[in-house]
């Protein structure tokens, strides 16, 4: 476990390597998130929207990047968590997850948080503001 | 066509946040931590009980906005913000509603793009605001014409 206060600026939190994407993936998160857009679970779909397969859910990568605070939560949680969708991910991609502690102003640590693919292309980047009790 | 919406705000509907629901979500994304599954981890923690990951509420129901047709192909997701007061416990109920907050249309690459702002509201029991969340959804010109159209 990462001791946060252990933290100083420009540290990152331990970063995640996922395996490599799924359908069996997207499909598990359209049936928990309720999220059932074609686009990402049926190839015809995906092709009739001009997509050469289908992509993963962007919630899902959101949902993804947010584990690396996961063993945090007995010393505070996540007070704001701002993506923004940058690229697609596909099947067989592989995510890395990372955050980097950029600020500390009193109990708030300010992190900025990415997932990138193999090669290095961001798949959705922001920030989040980790409060602690 | 989406200006008129602005402002509008759907009918709150009351979730609940079940504990099936919050562990199926926390295992598809990979991230089956004791504090939002194991009942024991849970009740030993400082909230009580177990909590939902911060992406959850986007499984919650949170009303339809009047006169408000989106298409549901064709969409894109371009941004995604949530803020807590404080994480999610199981079992509770949360009261959701949104809000269109803006549309506008600018000149991209890819033809004229329009830009909806929603604004989603979860309350607890006591009417305190547990989250909002923000989310911008592009539409590419061949949807707005198609929804225009209609």
């Amino acid at each position: 476990m990462t001791t946060l206060t252990e933290l100083h600026i420009g540290d990152s939190l331990h970063s995640i390597e996922l395996a490599p994407v799924t359908r069996l993936d997207l499909i598990k998160y359209a049936g928990a998130s309720g999220d059932f857009n074609p686009i990402h679970t049926i190839d015809e779909e995906a092709k009739n929207a001009g997509l050469p397969g289908i992509i993963a859910h962007g919630m899902w990568t959101m949902g993804n990047l947010a584990k690396l605070f996961s063993n945090l939560y007995e010393i505070g949680f996540i007070e704001e968590y701002k993506i923004r969708f940058k690229g697609m991910v596909f099947l067989n991609d592989v995510i890395t997850l990372q955050a980097d502690l950029k600020e500390k102003t009193g109990n708030r640590y300010f992190f900025n948080v990415a997932a990138t693919n193999q090669s290095g292309k961001e798949a959705i980047s922001g920030e989040v503001i980790f409060k602690t009790y | 066509m989406f200006n008129e919406s602005i402002g509008k705000r759907s009918t709150p509907v009351k979730n609940i946040v079940e504990r099936g629901a919050v562990k199926k979500f926390a295992l598809s994304i990979g991230d089956p931590h004791p504090i939002f599954i194991d009942e024991e981890i849970g009740r030993q923690s400082r909230y009580g009980t177990n909590i939902a990951p911060p992406t959850f509420p986007r499984v919650f129901d949170f009303g339809t906005i009047e006169s408000l047709h989106l298409p549901n192909k064709g969409l894109i997701h371009g941004e995604q913000i949530y803020r807590y007061n404080r994480p999610m416990k199981v079992g509770e109920e949360i009261t959701c509603y949104t809000e269109v907050k803006d549309y506008y249309e600018k000149k991209g690459k890819q033809g004229e793009m329009g830009f909806l702002a929603f604004k989603n509201y979860g309350t607890d029991a006591n009417g305190e605001i547990v989250f909002t969340a923000e989310q911008l959804v592009i539409i590419n010109e061949t949807i707005r014409r198609m929804v225009m159209s209609k």
